[in-house]
């Protein structure tokens, strides 16, 4: 039987606020566990939640984005639950009346990614995350750091709208760059800024009704989602397949033994109880406050990548790959502005080697050791033929380690390029005298043999004379007597 | 409407409550009235009446994304049962 | 000394008769001599209070006192008060020392009022009679055999006998009105928002209100004025401007109209109570004001809607006592779920046990609509029925409870018969509205409390008839005689 895999993601998104969804802590990373954490984070008795404006601009401001609804009246609700990083026994969040209603957004489909389809968004929600809990740190116990309690999450939750992992994977990264575009959401996966969870089922192919759903938690990277998402339905497919029924629950992704397993702390059947949080009013968004933030919206991925193509000429390809991360699209640009009218030797240059490098020291553009400044320097050697392009990567790799700017590493390397055309002919004219066989072979009509006098003239010069210059007077000089 | 002793049980689970067996028989009947009382809500139409949250008609006031708070854990975990470098401990919970 | 009112003793402090640290010696000295009996307060704090009362009579001297500066207060056991011991009179919270102040306490410890302690109530002010506290139920000082009424009891039963002259309070359905009623005292819980609830435990949250109980609508109105006002730390504090109420009160009762529903003079309704009320209602006509009929068709379902809608936000509300961070944790606990459950089974009493247990109920999958949400929608007809009452008249009056107050013990086994207690005052609950209880003379020789509910923030209409009414009768100034005495 042939089926159809059907997939719907809940991504969390951290909004970067300075203070929290509901008290003025802070909100920083990485801090000693629990010095983060207010009276209000704590839930203590007594305290209170005030809302932080910030948060619902940035709400909105995705919503915007994404074509949605605003929900000009919207309300906070208490998703009640025992677990010990929830401190108060409730969740502040949204149920009915979430603040974003609706929505879409486009990825590319189809083997050669040229075709497009629209996933549509439910909704996305204001509500508060959970504190981080430790289990590995004690024996019997687990320990609990609410620094991360009270942090503000939009959490956008998608239609079932997507039917590879390979799609959902486009969906997640189309809103991993939206919400860096909108500077909500720092998109950090290893801090779990962004985060995932897949809804997975599968239906005979044909067959309108879903089938039963499994939800994947711990998905904190591209690669793992894609990996999870196709072992789950494998599973999904095995147990159909002998002759069983899928279980509606959560299960969680082992990287390790790339294998997923039901949560046994979520074992039981919730009933979370959703209803008003009586503690906070009802907030009202008013159409003065949608018209400014339209405004203020940034040019938006798909804005910058037809641009790119249209006015930049660059191809669809380069387009899409730059503005997917709105880091690397920010460094091509100032790379561009400093060197001017060479698009496409930036993009290249931003998509391979600059890309490479981050990569492998796992650092993002605006951490990158050569500063779209100092790139644009050795990217103006190329142009003005100081180098060429294969010994520019050179002077790239140790500017990546820290040995100066571009025109320091060619003088120090002694890798200027000879293209005084006299200073070639002299090189041509030695490389002549010294193969006179070829020469007669090549005058007398074997011009493959041109081959071999383009790789002597370089041989003689080092590597460093210019192979357009190399190649053009040679075919002037070799021509010349004949 | 009268409860049932399972009822009553799965309730307890969903409140983390534990209710000894002879305390769930009381408890039920004292429910069941409770929730019998309840249902003379019905004597009255409601329809088209929208829930009322809040006694007053107000919107939420917004706070200024600002930091206040600073590190007061000390003072804080005075009242814990069980804390070590700074983290509450429980039981080890198993994902 | 404890015969004067607030006022007078403001007074004698700035004239000098006395000290703030004497008075605050004298109160503390009759707690000393009363409590064992009485079981009006659950903390008394002599040194912090003997600190405050020293500082406070430096600013006398300083000429920067207010009106409360050096004046003895309590407050009830539900407000956090920094480095003292909040309990809401439940094992859960016996040792839980709050690490931070309410608004409402700030706002009293900033005019130099003199804390005496923290006064016993209801557990998590879930009660009609403070026979729910874990330190034992509060007693009548006009009848020690009787309860004082619930949840403010101890506070109520403190102010009665004296042993403070005024006490904060707080009123969920009823809890600063009903038991101001049985002990003889003035009681008021503004409107909702007028003070604000942070630190102040919550039972559920959109009734939650603290008020005032005290020995006169004048007291009263002093001290419920410094304790109202916006606060940033409350979402749903009201930013209406507060009026000036205890220099305000003076006026007649000519051309006021007084509602005066039929359903609060229904069945359930003692006649020793009903003859003191009308009589009560007789004083205001012969003073000039006018009574009307009004009608409230829903006020009778207020009873069922509170009892969904308080045990819901409550189940809640107290989710968060689960061992793990304050408040009481069980012993050896064998997993996570033995913790939650055996922290929380033995922290909580019976009565906070079962509005858990309901409030959960009509929360949860299938029955949310029926019950929650059919009580918030009845909650809107409640609060409509008001309105319309308000079109007409300026106050509306009736009993603030069916009985006196009844002896401990009597309706402790039937939960559905002690929440019908709560006939008159749920419904203002419901609806935010501003009400007071006042004294209006005895039924065989307990307290009867008038009933005074004005519209939304009309704080000062509703303690201006108080204070006429006390100014031509005399039932606020009169004491239990006897043990409780």
């Amino acid at each position: 039987m042939s089926w159809e895999i059907v997939i719907g993601l809940e991504v969390h998104a951290q909004l970067a606020t300075r203070s929290k969804i509901f008290s003025g802590s802070s909100t920083t990373y990485g801090a000693e566990p629990n010095t983060q954490a207010s009276l209000v984070d704590l839930g203590f008795p007594g305290v209170l939640p005030v809302l932080n404006e910030e948060a619902v601009r940035m709400a909105v401001l995705f919503g915007l984005a994404v074509n949605a609804t605003i929900d000009q009246r919207s309300i906070f609700a208490r998703k009640n639950y025992f677990y010990p990083d929830l401190p108060k026994g409730y969740q502040i969040s949204q149920f009915e009346s979430p603040i974003v209603a609706g929505g879409e957004i486009t990825i590319d489909v189809g083997e050669d990614q040229k075709q497009t389809k629209t996933i549509h968004l439910t909704r996305a929600h204001l509500e508060e995350d959970a504190g981080k809990s430790m289990h590995e740190e004690f024996d019997k116990h687990t320990g609990i750091d609410l620094n991360r309690a009270g942090i503000p999450l939009l959490e956008i939750v998608s239609e079932p709208d997507m039917r590879s992992a390979r799609e959902a994977v486009a969906y997640l990264k189309k809103i991993h760059a939206l919400v860096q575009y909108l500077g909500i959401c720092d998109g950090n996966m290893q801090e779990g800024s962004f985060r995932c969870d897949a809804n997975v089922s599968i239906r005979p192919s044909g067959q309108k009704e879903l089938g039963t759903r499994t939800e994947l938690k711990n998905l904190n990277s591209f690669r793992f989602i894609e990996r999870a998402i196709n072992v789950e339905v494998e599973r999904h497919i095995d147990v159909i397949e002998s002759g069983n029924a899928i279980i509606q629950q959560t299960r969680l992704y082992d990287p390790d033994k790339n294998q997923t397993r039901a949560m046994r702390s979520k074992e039981e059947a919730n009933d979370y109880r959703y209803f008003p949080d009586p503690d906070l009013l009802p907030v009202v968004i008013e159409d003065a406050l949608i018209e400014q933030l339209r405004q203020q919206l940034p040019e938006l991925p798909d804005a910058r990548r037809t641009r790119y193509e249209n006015e930049l000429g660059l191809s669809s390809y380069d387009a899409e790959v730059l503005t997917n991360s709105k880091s690397h699209s920010d460094y091509f640009e100032a790379l561009c502005a400093t060197i001017g009218d060479q698009t496409k030797l930036c993009a290249n240059w931003v998509i391979g080697e600059l890309s490479a490098a981050l990569n492998k020291d796992g650092l993002d553009p605006q951490q990158s050791n050569v500063s779209p400044d100092a790139l644009a320097g050795l990217l103006a050697r190329i142009v003005d033929n100081t180098v060429s392009g294969s010994m520019a990567k050179d002077v790239f790799v140790a500017m990546w380690q820290g040995e100066g700017s571009a025109d320091d590493v060619i003088d120090a390397k002694g890798l200027r390029q000879i293209s005084d055309p006299e200073a070639i002919a002299t090189l041509i004219k030695q490389v002549m005298g010294n193969h006179p066989d070829q020469l007669g072979q090549y005058r007398d009509g074997k011009d493959k043999l041109f081959g071999f006098f383009v790789g002597k003239v370089m041989q003689a010069a080092g590597g460093k004379a210019n192979p357009a210059q190399v190649n053009q007077l040679l075919k002037t000089l070799l021509n010349e007597n004949s | 409407m009268s409860l049932t002793r399972e009822q009553v049980e799965k309730i307890a689970t969903l409140a983390r409550v534990e209710l000894a067996a002879d305390v769930t028989t009381e408890v039920t009947e004292n429910m069941s009235r409770i929730i019998d009382f309840f249902d003379t809500l019905n004597d009255v139409d409601t329809d088209g009446v929208a829930p009322m949250a809040h006694p007053l008609d107000m919107t939420q006031r917004l706070r200024a994304d600002e930091v206040s708070e600073h590190n007061e854990r000390d003072k804080f975990q005075q009242s814990s049962a069980q804390t070590e470098g700074g983290l509450y401990l429980v039981p080890k919970v198993i994902e | 000394m404890h015969r004067l009112s607030v006022l007078e003793l403001s007074r004698g402090l700035a004239a000098g008769d006395f000290s703030s640290v004497e008075i605050t010696r004298h109160f503390l000295d009759r707690i000393g001599s009363s409590n064992d009996l009485l079981n009006a307060f659950i903390t008394v704090t002599e040194e912090r209070a003997l600190e405050q009362a020293a500082a406070a009579d430096q600013r006398i001297k300083q000429g920067t006192a207010h009106a409360l500066t050096g004046i003895p207060i309590a407050h009830k056991d539900i407000l956090c008060v920094d480095g003292v011991r909040t309990t809401c009179a439940s094992k859960m919270l016996e040792s839980f020392v709050a690490p931070y102040s309410a608004t409402v306490v700030e706002k009293l410890d900033q005019v130099g009022a003199v804390m005496l302690g923290k006064t016993n109530m209801d557990e998590f002010a879930m009660g009609s009679s403070n026979e729910n506290s874990c330190f034992g139920p509060v007693r009548n000082p006009w009848d020690v055999s009787r309860v004082p009424g619930g949840s403010s009891g101890g506070s109520a039963a403190a102010v009665a006998a004296r042993l403070v002259p005024i006490s904060t309070g707080t009123d969920t359905g009823g809890s600063v009105r009903q038991p101001a009623a049985l002990t003889g005292t003035t009681g008021i819980k503004p409107t909702y928002g007028r003070i604000s609830r942070y630190g102040m435990i919550a039972f559920a949250s959109s009734l939650d209100q603290a008020g005032v109980i005290g020995q006169s609508a004048a007291d009263a109105a002093l001290m419920l004025e410094t304790m109202c006002g916006f606060d940033t730390k409350d979402s749903t504090s009201s930013q209406q401007p507060v009026e000036a109420l205890h220099n305000e009160l003076e006026g007649d009762l000519k051309g006021l109209r007084i509602g005066v529903p039929d359903v609060f003079f229904a069945e359930g309704l003692s006649d020793g109570v009903k003859a003191q009320v009308e009589a009560a209602l007789n004083v205001f006509e012969s003073q000039g004001a006018t009574l009307l009929q009004v009608s409230l068709p829903h006020l009778h379902l207020s009873v069922p809607a509170y009892y969904v809608v308080a045990p819901a936000e409550c189940s809640s509300n107290l989710s968060r006592f689960d061992g793990v961070r304050f408040g009481h944790r069980c012993d050896n606990p064998k997993d996570l779920d033995d913790l939650y459950r055996r922290s929380r089974s033995e922290g909580f009493g019976p009565e906070v046990l079962r509005r858990i247990l309901t409030g959960t109920f009509v929360l949860s999958a299938g029955y949310y609509d029926a019950y929650y949400k059919k009580a918030q929608r009845v909650r809107r007809l409640i609060n409509a029925d008001f309105q319309q009452a308000f079109e007409q008249v300026d106050l509306i009056m009736g009993p603030t409870s069916p009985t006196t107050a009844f002896p401990l013990g009597e309706k402790t086994d039937d939960p559905v018969s002690m929440y019908l207690n709560d006939i008159y005052t749920v419904g203002v609950s419901l609806a935010g509205l501003p009400a007071a209880s006042i004294p209006c003379g005895l039924s065989e020789g307990l307290p009867v409390g008038l009933h005074i509910i004005g519209d939304h923030f009309c704080e000062r209409k509703v303690l201006s008839a108080g204070h006429q009414f006390q100014q031509v009768t005399d039932f606020h100034t009169l004491r239990p005689e006897g043990e409780g005495a």
